[in-house]
């Protein structure tokens, strides 16, 4: 009961980490139909500017440089996702979707090379803040972290806020417009290329966001981005592509999924004794079988997408596929 | 460079390809070193592994971010057959182990590929990334076939010499790969040729309208991964004779990005253009990495800088500057282009001594010094370097702005010759 | 049997229904024009029997056979093809690869990749025949996305015929065209079509009363009136619908 109640709660606060990466690069694709393959990248200079910003002030300002960082880090993140687009994305738009796809996939590489010039090839210690240390709460022998709880805070917060945005204010009635019918919104005369930039800019933000709560939950090394690159496309491809409440299906399907799955030391042996068929290694596919669900678990992300595109190609809840 | 809308030249291609096989034959006895024969082999693998890439890219409009799970499947099949041949289990010539890496690619393809070309466009990219680290993390599951973190080694000279070569000497090793890389140029080539190659064209330009006349555009995306994976697996059984060892890094997403690096910088539009592409790809990752760290920052750059510019790649800007030359007005470049590369160079200079420079700062992290530009040595931690820098950058961006806007006079009145000539030939005699 | 059925068929998208329960019915080598104000569901009608669309309910037959939720490359090899109001082309091939790629598959050469495209003389030799009907035999080789909005029309009509298929649907084929390229597409499309079914949206009445056998008349996703051209004409309904229009100017 208490390893059920505990992994869902971290499976919860990893999945909503995950969805503050899904949606921000869901309204950039919807907004723009541009993949940010650098979306994961955006993620990692959200965590190292944290890192750099609470070093920096940590010397003069005991204590109080996360809740700086946790403001001031988004913002710069954002404001070089919006120079990106003015100055890079912007010119390849031209050339059409695939090169605007390229252009973010090199964009990865440089970013990943530019941090690791600046912070090195190790990882960095970008930690939780004492404040925010210690746990909530204790159930039976496990504890839940306060961060954790934190964490799963500040994503809820900022996906109200969206919501809010969303349906209260005029750019946002734009966006909801462009989810769904994206051609229409070049004809409403807003002016286009800074709703652009703003959008891509607020992706991106919402991205160094994701980074500056999870970096230090997690790790934050120069490699942090790429496999959760990996995991967020999974995200958008089950939940459906351009879809916001499938990628938050989705992203929590896979956080909690994973999250069980690392924590149930069982194998396809114990299964299958269970229904009374006994393997040993001998019999054929032993090595299958033997397999325990930890060692499976980084596997079943992607899975998922496959059982998905065999029994429902558009996603659980896809609307557009550009 | 645009605004000359180009027509492929007619090169005459049985020229191409004699001087191709020419080109095969002859670089190892120029370039002898053990470490240009080793490059050159490199090359040749790479090249059939961006052909094999571009069949479903450049041909076929299908972007994927994992293709290197079918060379490197391949790969470990072939190793695996190789040592089959050396335990005497598996009567094969080694110099056919390749094939083996092929069908199983092929295999591969047809596993993978029923569930990658479900989708097109976009969503497919990220499919193919997905399956891409599904099979990267798999071979870590199954260390019997993969041999977990080590990966799997053999030896290549087993089993009955062919034709007295045993592939000891790396040079024996060279001309296989030779041999199979021509092969396999011709082979694609020829797919390229055939109704189900010229419809995956159709395809990849308007696949709507490809459905209208009759096509079941996803029978034909699936058929053309076969195809590809068929020869990314060719490749992969090159590699496993080359290196003699195979493992899981082949399958991650590091040799799937390169490769579609090399097929883009080279130019996907042409079908050389990957094999130009495979070369500078190789000198970048295997001849640039050993003098710095930072090829991988420099090429990213490159990349993205074709991505922005010139995403015909490399083919498409000597094709453009080729039509100049037929033209016979070449020579009104030809001032303007030194120019442009005087300039361009002092800025280039002050760019890669800063990237070096931080590089050694964060790498070495005492003595921040290293060899520059023919042995003169910076201390990275002292003042002066970084003033000549901050100079280099500034009189190299100035210099630069000014030689490419007299450069782009000279191409645009070139190109606005052109067009008015092919204006009027039109005009003239056609209808 | 009728080349082309319809029957009650209905489309809604969403809660806005388009189209309203449609009854067509067009024999085998009529030339049958479909007119109506802007917004009355003529494309939607041509995007339901091509299958690009699904059909909220009701029935349409070809050559007898049913061909609701089917796809469309299942429509077009049973005969089926169709033009599209923005130009639909293959751009980076030549006007003669975009033509010889609409006549393979019925040629029977499928995906064939054993087989040279250069050796394939029936393949070759019809799409040159076509190339030369569509009158683009001066820019065969030309790279399709190089030409100009009338060849491109011109050859998109000539990629349609080239399917070998005897039902042809073209959707605006004289769009933005200028009054001497008009005259010519018309021409080329009454060649062209002899002996095949043509059903044919179109806005420019001359291009219609020169075609046409018969004219059916859509309004608000409905056919108010299916009759040959005089009738049409002089029918009150029509000319209320077009609101003043009159349908004897050209």
């Amino acid at each position: 009961m208490e390893f059920f109640l505990i992994s869902l709660l971290n499976g919860i606060s990893y999945g909503l980490l995950l969805f503050m990466l899904a949606s921000g690069l869901t309204l950039i694709f919807s907004m723009m139909g541009v993949l940010n393959f650098a979306h994961a990248s955006f993620y990692m200079l959200g965590a190292y500017f944290a890192y750099q910003i609470m070093t920096w002030l940590d010397a003069a300002l005991p204590g109080v440089g996360f809740w700086i960082a946790l403001v001031l880090a988004p913002l710069i993140v954002g404001l070089i996702g919006a120079a990106v687009e003015r100055y890079g994305l912007r010119r390849v738009h031209r050339w059409g979707h695939v090169p605007e796809l390229l252009f973010t996939f090199g964009l990865t590489y440089i970013i990943v090379e530019l941090v690791q010039i600046v912070w090195g090839r190790s990882t960095v210690p970008y930690a939780v803040p004492q404040a925010l240390g210690g746990s909530l709460f204790t159930l039976f022998t496990t504890n839940f972290p306060v961060y954790r709880a934190f964490m799963m805070g500040v994503a809820i917060f900022m996906l109200f806020a969206i919501w809010l945005m969303l349906t209260r204010t005029r750019i946002g009635l734009v966006i909801q417009a462009a989810l769904t019918h994206p051609d229409s919104v070049e004809a409403l005369g807003h002016n286009v290329p800074k709703v652009f930039m703003l959008t891509f800019g607020g992706g991106c933000a919402l991205a160094g966001l994701a980074g500056v709560i999870g970096g230090n939950a997690y790790v934050t090394e120069p490699s942090m981005g790429a496999q959760l690159g990996t995991i967020l496309f999974v995200v958008v491809v089950v939940g459906g592509m351009g879809s916001l409440a499938g990628a938050f299906v989705a992203s929590l399907l896979i956080g909690i999924l994973q999250t069980f799955a690392i924590g149930l030391d069982w194998s396809g042996i114990d299964l299958l004794s269970m229904v009374g068929i006994n393997v040993d290694s001998s019999s054929f596919g032993y090595a299958v079988w033997s397999l325990t669900l930890p060692q499976i678990a980084l596997m079943l992300p992607y899975l998922l997408m496959v059982l998905v595109l065999i029994v429902r190609p558009r996603g659980l809840m896809g609307t557009r596929e550009n | 460079m645009n605004g000359v809308g180009f027509r492929p030249i007619d090169l005459g291609l049985y020229m191409a390809w004699v001087v191709t096989a020419i080109l095969f034959l002859v670089t190892p006895l120029f370039f002898n070193s053990g470490f240009a024969i080793s490059l050159l082999s490199q090359m040749g693998i790479m090249i059939v592994f961006a052909l094999s890439y571009n069949v479903i890219f450049g041909q076929g409009g299908m972007l994927s971010f994992g293709h290197a799970a079918y060379s490197g499947l391949g790969a470990f099949f072939a190793i695996h057959a190789l040592n089959w041949i050396g335990d005497g289990r598996l009567p094969l010539p080694v110099v056919l182990i390749p094939l083996v890496g092929g069908i199983f690619g092929a295999i591969c393809g047809v596993v993978f590929g029923y569930v990658t070309t479900k989708k097109a466009g976009v969503p497919f990219a990220m499919i193919t990334l997905g399956i891409g680290e599904m099979v990267h993390a798999g071979a870590l599951m199954f260390p019997g076939f993969f041999g977990g973190e080590a990966g799997i080694s053999t030896n290549r000279v087993v089993g009955t010499p062919f034709l007295g070569f045993d592939l000891g000497p790396s040079i024996q090793v060279y001309y296989l790969i030779a041999v199979w890389c021509f092969l396999s140029m011709i082979a694609m080539y020829a797919f390229s040729q055939t109704p189900l190659g010229r419809i995956s064209n159709a395809v990849r330009d308007n696949p709507e309208r490809a459905e209208f006349i009759g096509y079941n555009t996803q029978r034909v995306r699936f058929f053309v991964l076969v195809v590809s994976s068929f020869f990314a697996g060719i490749s992969g059984g090159l590699a496993a004779i080359n290196f003699e060892i195979v493992n899981a890094e082949q399958l991650s997403a590091i040799p799937s990005g390169a490769v579609l690096v090399a097929t883009f910088i080279g130019g996907a539009m042409f079908f050389f253009g990957p094999v130009i592409g495979s070369v500078i790809f190789i000198l970048f990752a295997v001849a640039l990495s050993e003098y710095t760290p930072a090829w991988q920052f420099y090429l990213g750059i490159f990349f993205v800088l074709m991505v922005m510019y010139a995403p015909g790649g490399v083919t498409s800007i000597l094709l453009l500057n080729l039509r100049v030359a037929k033209e016979g007005l070449f020579r009104a470049l030809r001032k303007p282009y030194l120019k442009l590369i005087a300039g361009s160079l002092v800025l280039l200079a002050g760019v890669v001594m800063l990237i070096e420079m931080a590089y050694g700062l964060t790498l070495s992290l005492g003595v921040g010094s290293m060899v520059k530009l023919a042995g003169i040595e910076f201390d990275a931690a002292t003042p002066m370097p970084w003033i000549i820098v901050a100079l280099l950058l500034v009189v190299g961006g100035w210099l630069f702005g000014r030689v490419r806007r007299d450069f782009m006079q000279a191409w645009d009145g070139v190109s606005q010759q052109i067009e008015s000539r092919a204006g009027q030939a039109a005009a003239g005699g056609g209808r | 049997m009728n080349a082309l059925e319809l029957a009650a068929v209905r489309k809604n998208f969403g809660k806005t229904e388009i189209i309203r329960g449609v009854d067509l019915a067009v024999p085998s080598g009529e030339r049958h024009a479909i007119i109506g104000p802007n917004g009355a569901g003529k494309s939607t009608l041509f995007n339901l029997i091509s299958g690009r669309f699904p059909v909220t309910s009701g029935s349409i037959r070809l050559h007898g056979e049913d061909i609701i939720g089917r796809k469309p490359f299942e429509i077009n090899r049973m005969g089926l093809s169709r033009s599209f109001q923005i130009t639909n082309i293959f751009p980076r091939l030549s006007v003669f690869e975009n033509v010889r790629c609409a006549t393979l598959y019925s040629l029977g050469y499928r995906y064939a990749f054993w087989r040279r495209l250069s050796r394939l003389r029936d393949a070759r030799e019809l799409a040159d025949q076509i190339v030369e009907r569509i009158g683009l035999r001066s820019r065969r080789n030309a790279q399709a996305g190089t030409l100009t909005y009338a060849e491109q029309r011109a050859l998109e009509i000539g990629v349609t015929l080239a399917t070998g298929a005897d039902v042809i649907l073209l959707d605006e084929p004289t769009a933005g065209m200028s009054r001497s390229e008009t005259e010519r597409t018309v021409e080329l499309i009454r060649r062209v079509t002899e002996g095949k079914t043509l059903v044919m949206v179109e806005h420019d009445m001359s291009v219609v009363f020169g075609l046409a056998d018969k004219i059916s008349v859509l309004v608000y996703g409905q056919v108010i009136a299916t009759d040959v051209p005089e009738r049409i004409r002089s029918n009150a309904a029509v000319q209320e619908a077009y609101l003043g229009t009159s349908l004897t100017e050209s």
